[in-house]
């Protein structure tokens, strides 16, 4: 739970709730952005997603690699596992 | 020995393999830890040990959060989880942790309503579902996880969710890292440091380790890549006899951490005088509990919890491994009493566990540097 999971910002909700719709390795999920609140992302951007919440923002390249990352050590499935498992958008 | 082809950089790795032979001065030992089970696994998971000269040590630091949390707060939480009016909440990490009398699994098993939730968001929902219900949200994690939780918390007080509270077993990874450095039977010359908990914390808190105790430490990302490259900077530090803290990470890692979420932090939590880690003890002020003001929210205020202590199974050597003391394998129940699939110490249950990340990959070793 150590390692976060790139994901692209696809829909700013745009009142105070903070939330954005995000695709994370091809499921659309709801995660707040308001650990972001210095710097807010804005549609298209590449963030890392903890538990829910964008803790940083980052390039495409670097989201990209960090996706790969996440293959290898076998974590990409069973992440993918929780989001779907946890309340995505479907 | 299995092969990892597919890497994309061998170049890099073969770079930095080569610098740090180049810097190994023969005939002296070096033992780096590193921190954050994230590295744990990705140093197992790619044979990184393996590809080390043999003066080269990498010790497996306490950065997971389901592998130092004492029985005696899962056997906590499942009491809880038992109260037929209770929906227990908590990430898929912990659902296979052991208490004393099994895990949040079995209690599930068992009829109890546990549920996994991806965030503490989750959890949150599931309690406006279920106004008649008390939905508790076992936290556990580092700084890493802890705004997280410090922001649901906050939600709920502004929608008015009051069947919702937090079991803060929220870790600060500061103190443990000082515990390891007081420990008498260690002995180490730098730390890989976390690079997720630092993208809260920043940089800065980590100088009292180079400052006070003359180790170096650099903040790393996950890919093997990374890890060799902090490796590389710490022993270019040792090597010029210095010791400072320095971001190999710094394309997520903002020195100064985030703002916002340490902010948050210090608003919905405070330092408790003393908490128990599996197997390396009481540690003072290390770990995060909430409030008096949003005690509405706190499980440990709302309802009955025993705070019980259970020493952990005697033949399992987990403090030993946590502190580096011991190699997984060396554990007398390593393999044989204790699996992944049968785990009786934390170590074995997550990934990030250096005793699972062991059993999982062992002889795994990268074809990078032929030639």
């Amino acid at each position: 739970m150590c390692l976060a999971i790139p994901a692209q910002v696809s829909h700013l909700a745009g009142d105070e709730s903070g939330m954005a719709t995000v695709d994370i390795m091809g499921v659309r999920r709801k995660v707040s952005m308001q650990l972001l609140e210095d710097d807010p992302p804005g549609i298209g951007d590449w963030v890392l997603v903890h538990v829910g919440f964008a803790m940083s923002k980052i390039s495409e390249e670097q989201a990209a690699d960090q996706l790969e990352i996440l293959r290898q050590l076998g974590e990409a499935d069973a992440a993918e596992e929780e989001l779907r498992g946890g309340g995505a958008l479907g | 020995m299995k092969y990892v082809d597919e890497f994309r950089d061998p170049h890099l790795l073969r770079n930095a393999l080569g610098e740090i032979r180049s810097l190994v001065e023969r005939g002296r030992e070096y033992r780096i830890m590193e921190v954050c089970g994230g590295h744990t696994h990705s140093i197992f998971r790619f044979g990184l040990k393996e590809l080390l000269p043999p003066e080269v040590e990498l010790i497996h630091g306490p950065g997971c959060p389901v592998c130092v949390l004492p029985m005696g707060r899962i056997d906590d939480g499942l009491d809880l989880a038992n109260d037929p009016n209770v929906i227990f909440t908590a990430f898929g990490d912990m659902m296979r942790v052991p208490g004393s009398k099994g895990s949040p699994l079995e209690s599930k098993a068992r009829g109890a309503d546990v549920r996994i939730v991806y965030s503490p968001l989750d959890a949150l929902r599931i309690a406006q579902q279920h106004p008649d219900r008390r939905v508790i949200f076992f936290a556990i994690g580092f700084e890493t996880t802890a705004p997280s939780t410090a922001l649901t918390l906050l939600k709920a007080r502004e929608l008015g969710v009051s069947n919702f509270a937090v079991f803060s077993n929220h870790v600060t990874i500061l103190p443990a890292i000082w515990a390891i450095l007081e420990s008498p039977d260690m002995r180490l010359d730098g730390f890989i440091g976390p690079g997720h908990v630092s993208t809260v914390i920043g940089c800065r808190p980590f100088e009292f380790i180079a400052r006070d105790y003359g180790c170096p430490i650099v903040v790393s990302g996950f890919e093997p890549a990374d890890i060799l490259q902090s490796l590389v900077m710490i022993l270019r530090q040792l090597r010029a006899r210095q010791s400072k803290v320095e971001n190999q990470y710094g394309r997520v890692v903002p020195w100064h951490g985030n703002k916002a979420a340490l902010a948050v932090l210090a608003e919905v939590f405070e330092i408790r005088p003393h908490f128990e880690w599996r197997g390396l003890g009481f540690i003072s002020q290390s770990a995060l509990r909430v409030r008096e003001k949003y005690a509405a929210w706190d499980a440990e205020k709302v309802m009955p919890i025993r705070g019980v202590c259970v020493a952990d199974p005697k033949a399992a050597q987990c403090g030993e491994v946590l502190k580096g003391v011991l190699k997984p394998h060396e554990c007398k129940l390593f393999g044989k009493e204790c699996t992944p699939e049968h785990p009786i110490g934390a170590l074995m249950v997550s990934s990030e566990g250096a005793c699972a990340a062991h059993f999982k990959y062992a002889g795994i070793s990268l074809r990078v540097i032929s030639g």
